[in-house]
């Protein structure tokens, strides 16, 4: 049953691999035909060299311009049949590079469409995987099976052929023993299908595995948990070990299994030939040794792409079985698309409103319920709460990077999911207290929401974010090329760069996530004095601990359990003696 | 080149006995094999001719079980080749592994994730595939090779001589196409960890390429890189490729020697004509296994190239010198800073400036200061993430170096400024500080860490954190990394602005709570809050990689300019 169905899933995924290999029909025919012929005369040369050898007949009894005639026609299609073997080669390499390139390319732009959900709930570690590791494993795969499949198709169709044309009965002979080798090279990939398959899921959780430690590398070292991980390490390796030595050595079982059909069928063909030899002799029409001598080789050309085939059906299997990670990858549902009527915003004045907004992440946990609000243009709203209230969630569901789930939320009176997406986005200007930095220059990382930005513009955003001081200090100043996770700069620098970001670009809302947190005061008071100048007149969103963020906002929503328990501005809810007093006291406690 | 790879060959001795076998028993195989060619020339020349049927009937039995023979040795073979193979690249990321754990923060900054994690997975699934069909074929090819030039050796000398020339010029084919493509195939791995950074950075900072609508450029970006990748790999292939075609007209180019020289000698009558069949026989094997070696070749190609990338990182030695005597205890100072320097590789400028401080056990220290002035630099030196470029770091006495890291580190407590959890319950996480801490135990770091209920509101301990803590929010993190650093008990406790997205009063109340510790931990506090600090015995204001001014809050408003600008900056307004 379960064979049955992995062999299923099998064909599923095969059909799609089709699909792409549909795209490069003009270099497959071309691979084909040049796959044909390099067959062709690769079979044509034994036939020459038997003849050559049938007039080496005895001492004295030589043919030699017989024979030189022979020897310079096979000097020319040898070189011929190189040539299109080389041409084949990379007409197959370019079309497996290119179908890979391409599989990549489709995965990537997926997550760049996948719903947040998707990607939060998803270990990075594990999606890279099958981006990098599934894809290469698969090229490889696919690589063998052009290589050899089709050459070894071709070959066993042309060698048939061509033993025909000298003895049917040796034809008949190999016809009926050979079928045997691809019987047993089925029964075995059915087998280690499921071998690969769980080889790679392995893979995939160990990439898991490494990509949260290596890339926490430095907590690890912190808490000397290094052995601890590596004993982690070693049970995912331990286990990886295990079935990748199953798919390994049941996979390799083809090849010794295959060849010994093969070594059957050349000592039929030998026994039949040299039976017939025997039994012709001094007939009018004698089955000579060097017809003899080229069934054998023929024998051997012919079982030879068996053993290949047999070979690339296990290698096929590690194949399929990755790209059917890569298609699960490829085919999770979207986000839901954009109506074709969606709206273009581009000059957000700033109204936002939520309705009756509920949300949860997941069905059993409720977070935000019946959140109303209504923001005028201007307006600063700043967000406060305990940790875990669901202010960031807020902010996930303003630019939607969640949908709400009942409810809705309107910008300039349009429900946001009439909206697109970037007009949406773009409307709203955002730092997050995660910063975030692309590996590339400081002068990339600021231009990121406008790269048209000339230099000046860039150097007076770093101004008015008060990043220019220490950018300048750096080793090459706007051209310092900021490693991998922002390397060596201090979580107040990036940012600083992440406001820069947006203070370059200057959208007409804005939302502030703890933006300043790792940022001295000083710096703060300054960097807000140059939001307030730029944003004068534009709605705000502030999610802050600092009171003194806080206190200038226009409303303050008091968040709790997912539910706004009080409103208002600063002197409003102190008057009212409430959860924000008590919050708003305790900095002075001690 | 191929030296450094040698060096990775020292994992594999565990399974050297495997990886002796597995090519013996090829070998035999092949050695069986070799006889194929003189069981059809008896054939030819002692069945046909002589026109006896029993002997071509025993002759092709003998064939098959031949066959039978190599299908034994082989079948053993494969399961020694697999199991080296497999053990080989166990042993190798498990050491990989290990070394990168034991690299200090320098090198992890240099190197970069993306290319450690190729290393990791891509690089070592190559080098595993590589050695198995090593040890599967390798020695076999030119065995088959080799042997089929003796066999011709016993049937000729002359016809033989053609082998004797064609060999050596095959290896130098063979050889100077791998040589050319190794290099070629490490650009592909670079080429890949681009592939690779890109699609991490993605992931990582969905968030922010999507505010920024940043997707397209993303995707062209990615493109690129990807079509880069694509574009080396077909650059390798179309060299690679060469091999086949290029040692098929050699052997060919053999066999039309062989047969006019053949020819010569049938007409002189030295030779039969079975035996040139069975020349050609053999240089008809040769070509055979030698497609088979081309194949081989380009795996043992990209083996060595991903071979070479791995050792590059076992060279990779840390630069902290571990000098682990362990020396006791002395004197009732926990931390002294003296004549303390640090600039970070490849900056251009110290980040820390001649530190000079001491602390008591059991002080509380503020370290306040602008962005980017060397607060977290200054307190990852005490665990010695980064070693001094100049003067030295003491703890309870004596220079960090002379303890060994686990000591060292065993000391101290630190949260540091990004909230890192890992995927796991909530128990898992908290038992990094002390791998047996009782629930208790954790419940009472808890307790203090301000996290009690979170946890409780999470349904307990053993609630599943997802990879980064995603399914908690930035406070919540927070608070669990604090309570980790807590079930250490340590000595020194390191709070590298770490309460930053926690609101005022449970900033407050954990402050509150650390200073009422039983354990009275030496306790170092990063903050931009100077309401954090001010209680503490001892406050460190740095400017620009150096200390302003050491002291209590009230001296420090009055002497120190750049403490009580800070201080004004968050008091003018926020006063009552």
């Amino acid at each position: 049953m379960a064979e049955k169905k992995s062999s299923g899933a099998q064909k599923g995924t095969m059909k799609k691999v089709l699909k792409y290999v549909g795209r490069h029909g003009f270099f497959m025919v071309l691979s084909i035909i040049l796959a044909a012929v390099t067959v062709a005369l690769t079979l044509y040369t034994p036939i020459l060299i038997g003849d050559a050898i049938d007039l080496i007949v005895d001492r004295g009894n030589v043919d030699f311009d017989g024979i030189f005639k022979l020897l310079l026609k096979i000097g020319i299609i040898v070189g011929a049949t190189a040539l299109i073997q080389w041409l084949m080669n990379m007409i197959n390499n370019r079309i497996t590079y290119h179908i890979v390139r391409d599989i990549r390319n489709e995965a990537f732009r997926k997550i760049e469409i996948l719903p947040l959900k998707y990607i939060d709930a998803h270990s990075s570690g594990e999606i890279v995987n099958r981006i990098i590791s599934d894809a290469d494993q698969f090229a490889d795969g696919l690589l063998m099976g052009f290589t050899q499949l089709f050459t070894g198709v071709v070959t066993i169709l042309g060698t048939l052929l061509f033993l025909i044309s000298i003895s049917w009965k040796i034809t008949l002979v190999v016809v009926i023993i050979t079928p045997l080798s691809l019987f047993i090279a089925k029964f075995i990939a059915g087998r280690t299908y499921r071998m690969f398959k769980l080889q790679s899921e392995t893979r995939g959780e160990q990439t898991a595995f490494i990509d949260e430690m290596i890339g926490n590398q430095k907590v690890v070292q912190a808490f000397s948990h290094e052995d601890e991980a590596l004993e982690k390490f070693d049970e995912i390796n331990e286990r990886l070990a295990k079935c990748s030595l199953d798919a390994t050595f049941y996979s390799s079982l083809t090849n010794p299994s295959t060849r010994f059909v093969n070594g059957v069928v050349y000592a039929g063909v030998a026994l039949s030939g040299a039976l017939m030899c025997i039994a012709t002799r001094g007939a009018v029409n004698p089955f000579t040794v060097g017809q003899l001598s080229c069934c054998l080789s023929y024998a051997n050309q012919y079982t030879k792409p068996f053993n290949e085939i047999s070979g690339v059906v296990t290698e096929l299997q590690n194949a399929l079985a990755c790209a059917a990670r890569l298609f699960e990858l490829i085919e999770e549902e979207p986000q839901i698309p954009e109506p074709k009527d969606a709206e273009v915003i581009e000059d957000a004045k700033g109204n936002v409103s939520l309705d009756n907004v509920s949300f949860s992440y997941s069905s059993d946990r409720r977070l935000i319920e019946n959140l109303s609000l209504s923001v005028k243009p201007g307006q600063r709203i700043a967000i406060v709460g305990p940790t875990g209230c669901g202010k960031t969630t807020i902010i996930n569901l303003l630019m939607r990077f969640y949908d709400v789930n009942g409810g809705a939320i309107y910008v300039e009176g349009t429900d946001i999911r009439n909206i697109t997406r970037d007009s949406l986005r773009s409307s709203y200007g955002m730092v997050l207290q995660e910063t975030w930095l692309k590996s590339g220059t400081v002068r990339e990382n600021i231009a990121m929401g406008k790269p048209e930005a000339t230099d000046e513009e860039i150097v007076s955003a770093a101004k008015a974010s008060h990043a220019h001081g220490f950018i300048k200090r750096l080793p090459n100043g706007y051209d310092t090329v900021i490693a991998e996770d922002g390397g060596n700069l201090s979580q107040g620098q990036k940012q600083l760069l992440c406001i820069a970001r947006v203070m370059l670009c200057l959208p007409p809302m804005l939302i502030l996530d703890e933006a300043t947190s790792s940022i001295d005061t000083r710096t703060e008071v300054k960097i807000q004095e140059a939001f307030a100048r730029l944003m004068k007149g534009r709605t705000s969103f502030i999610v802050a601990h600092r009171l003194s963020t806080i206190r200038e906002a226009d409303v303050i929503l008091v968040m709790k359990d997912g539910h706004i328990i009080e409103q208002g501005n600063h002197e409003q809810l102190l008057e009212r003696k409430g959860f924000y007093y008590r919050l708003y006291n305790s900095q002075f406690a001690v | 080149m191929v030296i450094n790879l040698k060096k990775l060959l020292v994992h594999i001795k565990q399974y050297r006995k495997e990886s002796l076998l597995g090519p013996l028993f090829k070998l035999m195989e092949a050695l069986f094999e070799l006889f194929v060619p003189l069981v059809i020339a008896s054939i030819i020349d002692n069945g046909i001719s002589g026109g006896d049927r029993a002997h071509v009937i025993k002759m092709c039995l003998v064939l098959v079980v031949l066959g039978i023979i190599g299908l034994c040795f082989s079948i053993t073979a494969q399961y020694f080749a697999a199991k080296a193979s497999v053990g080989f690249s166990k042993n190798l990321r498990h050491e990989l592994f290990k070394h990168i754990e034991s690299l200090s923060y320098s090198e992890i900054d240099q190197v970069g994730t993306s290319t450690l994690i190729t290393r990791m997975t891509s690089d070592i699934n190559q080098i595993q595939t590589g050695v198995n069909l090593t040890l599967r074929l390798l020695l076999r090819s030119p065995f088959v090779v080799f042997g089929a030039m003796i066999m011709a050796f016993t049937i000729n000398f002359k016809a033989a001589l053609i082998f004797a020339v064609t060999i050596p010029v095959l290896s130098v084919v063979v050889f100077g196409i791998m040589l050319w493509c190794i290099p070629l195939y490490k650009k592909v791995q670079q080429k890949l960890d681009g592939v690779l950074g890109k699609t991490r950075e993605n992931l990582t900072g969905v968030r922010v390429i999507r505010a920024f609508c940043k997707e397209n450029e993303e995707i062209e970006e990615f493109e690129n890189r990807n079509g880069l990748l694509c574009a080396a790999q077909k650059f390798v292939g179309r060299i690679s490729a060469l091999m086949n075609p290029v040692t098929y007209v050699i052997i060919n180019l053999a066999i039309i020697v062989l047969i006019h020289t053949g020819a010569l000698q049938v007409n002189s009558g030295e030779i039969s004509q079975g035996d040139v069949v069975a020349l050609y026989n053999y240089m008809s094997q040769i070509l055979v296994e030698l497609i088979k070696l081309a194949n081989l070749i380009i795996s043992l190609t990209k083996c060595v190239a991903c071979g070479n990338r791995v050792q590059a990182l076992f060279e990779i030695k840390s630069s902290l010198d571990v000098k682990g005597e362990n020396p006791e205890v002395k004197g009732d100072t926990a931390v002294e800073f003296r004549g303390v320097s640090l600039r970070y590789k490849n900056a251009g400028d110290d980040s820390l400036t001649d530190m000079n401080f001491s602390v008591k056990r059991g002080e509380t220290v503020g370290i306040i200061g602008g962005t980017g002035s060397g607060k977290s630099s200054l307190v990852n030196m005490i665990p010695r993430f980064y070693d001094a470029t100049a003067g030295e770091v003491l703890v309870d006495g004596a220079d960090v170096k002379s303890y060994t890291l686990e000591e060292l580190r065993s000391k101290i407590g630190i949260v540091p400024q990004k909230a890192v959890l890992f995927r796991g319950t909530i128990r898992e996480n908290m038992q990094w500080g002390k791998d047996d801490a009782s629930d208790a135990e954790i419940m009472k770091a808890a307790m203090t860490a301000q996290a009690a209920d979170v946890i409780e509101s999470k349904g307990g301990l053993d609630f599943e954190i997802e990879q980064g803590g995603k399914n908690l929010s930035g406070g919540q993190r927070q608070r669990f990394t604090i309570a980790r650093a807590l079930v250490k008990n340590p000595e020194i406790l390191i709070l590298d602005d770490s309460a930053s997205a926690l609101d005022f009063a449970t900033d407050a109340a954990l402050r509150k709570a650390i200073r009422s510790m039983e354990s009275n931990p030496t306790v170092f506090i990063v903050s931009q809050r100077t309401s954090s600090i001010q209680h503490a015995d001892k406050i460190i204001v740095m400017d620009d990689g150096k200390i302003a001014a050491v002291g209590k809050h009230e001296e420090l408003l009055k002497s120190c300019p750049v403490y009580n600008e800070i201080y004004s900056s968050q008091f003018k307004k926020e006063a009552v």
